[in-house]
């Protein structure tokens, strides 16, 4: 089997691997590098458990050949706590009982990460529509969508 | 939300401590920082990818299999068929002493089902399985199918499953799980109303963000750890042990954290040909469903039919209450016998009627299996006689909640099924619900109580 | 055999490669990667073009031409294309139109492709390398076309003429039940002098309401005049049946989601 190399930044840290040609990045992720953060809960695109941020935008992990992200920056939910600190939206998440299960959970907090970076104070539509490509088929949302409004008024506090 | 501890104030011990108080959850923080261990997220050197290949057809008979192309595939390293599989024909309540056995693993000379596993491959890759699957040769003598608990239940209609030898499960009751209480027909002849109604339900799938699955890895020492998402982890383990004729002791069952089951993870599907597959390869073995196979494969809800005929008086007491429920099962048992069977003694539902006729019958047809999900069995026998209690109201001009507060069971009354009432709450749960929703009822309504009759 | 990717920088040696047997191109890669992590072994490569032209959006004098690789979400959030953004925004959730693609909405079979339903009210021109053609021609052969779509090109509408509509039943985002794009062009007094509507999810792909346009002219957009065209607008359709919704239900909401669409 044709392997090709790749190399891209994963939460901050250079990885080189060689994968077989057509692995989608979820796959060389998960089995080759071993984060295993982002989750396959569809492979069509559909639920966004398998959401990660590829140079600041947000993507599906499971559509995207891992050969295409040569050179990108890549970060997961793994990623996001510094020093051992949860990020705040992890303490959210935690504070407002936002997971049940917990297998969307990663891809949540990645679309929501997206949000804050770029719409610090975001309205309950804004978190509605950023959450919108992933699905929770426990919580009934609403637990996330405060826990991230929680997250962004602690982020504009500690800002202040 | 808030702790009403006047209700119940004299007859409990309140050193409530926990209930009301924000606990933090135990798994949480391996969830926001990704590193729960679900199944898939354990990988093994060498893991072989299994794919299923499934019947096209809702009943058939099976004629032939050729996997010899498939066997010739690059990648693959073991095709297995049901002579491959030691005791094939299983049931799950089989453990309860439910039978009789009537699921196969692999297809054994018939399909019953659309989707039901024929043949599984075993290769390298996940594409190298799908691509071998796409090589297996199963030659179908289609059958005519029946997919209506009606028609199924008719004389002359397809025979579904051969293990039964009718479309229906044999309870030691007969056709049926029976209740019998008071004089039903009595209860109707004095009725002022008299309202029968029948409620339909769709299968319902559960679509867990995780697919079933499981990922089995031998431990070189004939014992096998299977990393499993069921939510039946010791069922699961001893009709594995039956299936594949292994004592319990080879088998090291890990699991617990599951992404999303709801009832939809109790089957006992991925794990027997799993651990099967790494037993006879040697290899680590990955089984786990596409989100296809989740919606289409994995057992929904079972679809029910409930015919309820109410004898009312026009002074709001329900006098008779008879209901006939049908269960569909599906191509196998699996749970429903107990699903069916629990809807038995669920109705009449919360209420104290003194003249009780219930039936509830567990169906077979050419669907997919049904089996679980949250609230198993009462679910939609709660949804019909909530609609039908709501329709009695309006029949006799009646407030629906008062309505429900004349009918309400309380502490000391019989149920249908002879277990006397206790620690009711109905009564209760009303006069708070009147309350919150802002939906007043009569004052002696409000002065009731579940444990003091009359007041 | 196994999925194997081949980048060009030209998309003249991407339609050269191609012509193997089970190349597909791969733009976002929301169709084609979709396909083969479900089992579609008819794909064994996918071909790519690198060429930074793909994703470029031009507007100049009134006429647009986008990139065949750019993304739901460059449409959203470029401000000349306010009036196509509730189009953009219609496909996906955020992730998706990161990725999903004008090119590969061109493809997208029933449910999906509402983007390229709003481009064929606006009677867009596909460009295919050296070729161009208008899209009703375009997505009538679809299925045979083998060369790279480039781009596409179509007149910027002036805001208060182009209506967009995409029904789903999950808020805010979810499957088309259906989705519906009117280019109306109006007199002084309100009357419709010409009119193009395009349906998504009554057929496999995007088609026309042509009896619609037709029972429009010269109707003023109140409930009494658009009547007939509400009525009309079943004419020639074959909805789709999938799990959202049967083609029986699809076509009994169409009038319904159309008279509101043009009474707005």
């Amino acid at each position: 089997m044709a392997k090709v190399p790749v190399q891209f930044t994963l939460n901050g840290s250079e990885k080189a691997e060689f994968i077989e040609s057509g692995t989608t990045l979820l796959h060389a992720l998960r089995d080759k590098i071993g984060d295993t953060s982002p989750k396959g809960g569809c492979h069509q695109g559909t639920c966004g458990a398998c959401s990660v941020i590829i140079d600041g935008e947000l993507r599906l992990s499971c559509l995207t050949l891992a050969e295409t992200c040569s050179g990108a920056d890549i970060k997961t939910t793994a990623g996001l706590a510094e020093g051992g600190v949860l990020h705040p939206l992890q303490r959210a998440f935690l504070d407002a009982f936002a997971t049940q299960c917990g297998f969307c959970t990663p891809g949540m907090i990645m679309a929501a990460k997206v949000l804050l970076d770029r719409t610090p104070n975001p309205s309950r539509e804004d978190v509605v529509e950023a959450l919108s490509g992933n699905i929770c088929r426990c919580t009934g949302y609403e637990p996330i969508v405060q826990a991230v409004l929680t997250a962004a008024r602690a982020n504009s506090q500690n800002a202040a | 939300m808030e702790l009403r501890r006047d209700y119940f104030a004299d007859v409990r011990k309140d050193g409530l401590h926990e209930i009301g108080q924000p606990r933090p959850r135990l798994d949480s923080p391996g969830h926001v920082t990704g590193k729960t261990a679900y199944f898939a997220d354990r990988n093994f050197p060498g893991m072989l990818h299994l794919k299923m290949v499934r019947s096209p057809h809702h009943h058939a008979r099976i004629r032939s299999i050729d996997t010899s192309e498939a066997e010739k595939h690059p990648g693959v390293v073991r095709v297995l068929t049901a002579k491959d599989v030691p005791h094939n024909v299983y049931t799950i309540l089989i453990l309860i002493q439910i039978g009789p056995e009537d699921e196969t693993v692999l297809a054994d000379g018939k399909v019953r089902w659309k989707g039901e596993a024929v043949v599984a491959v075993l290769a390298e890759t996940e594409r190298a399985a799908q691509e071998a699957a796409a090589k297996v040769k199963v030659d179908y003598e289609v059958l005519p199918a029946v997919f209506d608990m009606e028609e199924a239940l008719k004389p002359g209609a397809p025979l579904v499953n051969e293990y039964h030898g009718q479309n229906y499960y044999l309870y030691d009751s007969g056709e049926c799980r029976k209740v019998r209480f008071g004089d039903v027909e009595a209860g109707f002849a004095k009725a002022d109303h008299i309202l029968e109604q029948s409620y339909q339900s769709s299968p319902i799938e559960h679509a867990p963000t995780e697919t079933t699955g499981c990922v089995v890895a031998p431990e070189g020492n004939d014992r096998f750890t299977c990393y499993t998402n069921t939510q039946a982890m010791f069922f699961t383990l001893d009709n594995t042990s039956i299936i594949l004729q292994m004592p319990g002791n080879k088998l090291h069952f890990v699991g617990g954290t599951v992404g999303g089951g709801f009832g939809g993870k109790v089957d006992v599907i991925v794990e027997p040909i799993a651990i099967l597959g790494a037993k006879l390869t040697g290899r680590p073995v990955s089984f786990i469903y596409s989100r296809e196979e989740e919606m289409q494969i994995s057992s929904p809800r079972a679809a029910e039919k409930v015919v309820i005929k109410d004898g009312v008086m026009k002074d709001g007491r329900i006098v008779a209450r008879k209901v006939t429920g049908y269960t569909d099962a599906g191509a196998y048992s699996r749970h429903s016998p107990y699903g069916a069977q629990k809807g038995a003694g669920h109705y009449p539902g919360p209420y104290t009627v003194p003249n009780v006729w219930i039936d509830t019958y567990c169906v077979y047809t050419n669907r997919t299996p049904s089996s679980a999900m949250r609230g198993f069995g009462v679910t939609i026998g709660d949804f019909a006689l909530e609609v039908q209690m709501d329709k009695l109201a309006r029949l006799i001009g009646m407030d629906p909640l008062e309505f429900r507060f004349i009918n309400a069971y309380r502490d000391g009354d019989m149920k249908a099924h002879r277990q006397p009432t206790e620690g009711a709450a109905l009564i209760e749960c009303m006069q708070e619900a009147s309350r919150a929703a802002n939906w007043p009822v009569a004052e002696k309504y409000m002065a009731m109580s579940s444990y003091r009759k009359g007041a | 055999m196994t999925l194997a990717l081949q980048t060009f920088s030209s998309v003249k040696d991407a339609n050269a490669a191609l012509l193997a047997a089970g190349a597909r191109y791969i733009g976002g890669g929301t169709l084609v990667v979709r396909a083969a992590n479900e089992g579609d072994i008819s794909v064994s490569s996918l071909v790519r073009v690198t060429d930074p032209g793909l994703s470029r959006i031009a507007v100049s004098g009134g006429k647009v031409r986008l990139g065949a690789s750019v993304t739901m979400a460059a449409i959203a959030r470029q401000p000349e294309l306010a009036t196509l953004a509730p189009a953009a925004r219609a496909v996906g959730g955020p992730a998706i139109r990161n990725m999903a693609t004008v090119g590969g909405n061109l493809f997208a079979p029933a449910p999906y492709g509402d983007f390229a339903v709003a481009l064929l009210a606006l009677d867009a021109t596909v460009v295919t390398g050296d070729s161009e053609m208008p899209i009703e021609t375009f997505l009538a052969g679809r299925d045979t076309s083998r060369a790279v779509v480039t781009a596409v090109g179509f007149s910027l509408p002036r805001a208060e003429s182009f209506r967009f509509l995409k029904v789903s039943r999950v808020k805010p985002k979810g499957v088309s039940v259906l989705s519906i794009a009117a280019l109306l062009q109006r007199a002084a007094d309100g009357t419709v002098t010409a009119a193009r509507i395009a349906l998504g999810c009554m057929a496999d792909r995007p088609i026309r309401a042509r009896s619609a346009e037709k029972a429009l002219l010269g109707c003023k957009l109140t409930p009494q005049e658009i009547a007939p065209a509400l009525a009309a607008a079943s004419q020639g359709i074959a909805p789709i049946t999938d799990p959202i919704a049967s083609a029986w239900y699809r076509a009994e909401v169409l009038p319904v989601h159309l008279g509101r669409l043009l009474s707005n």
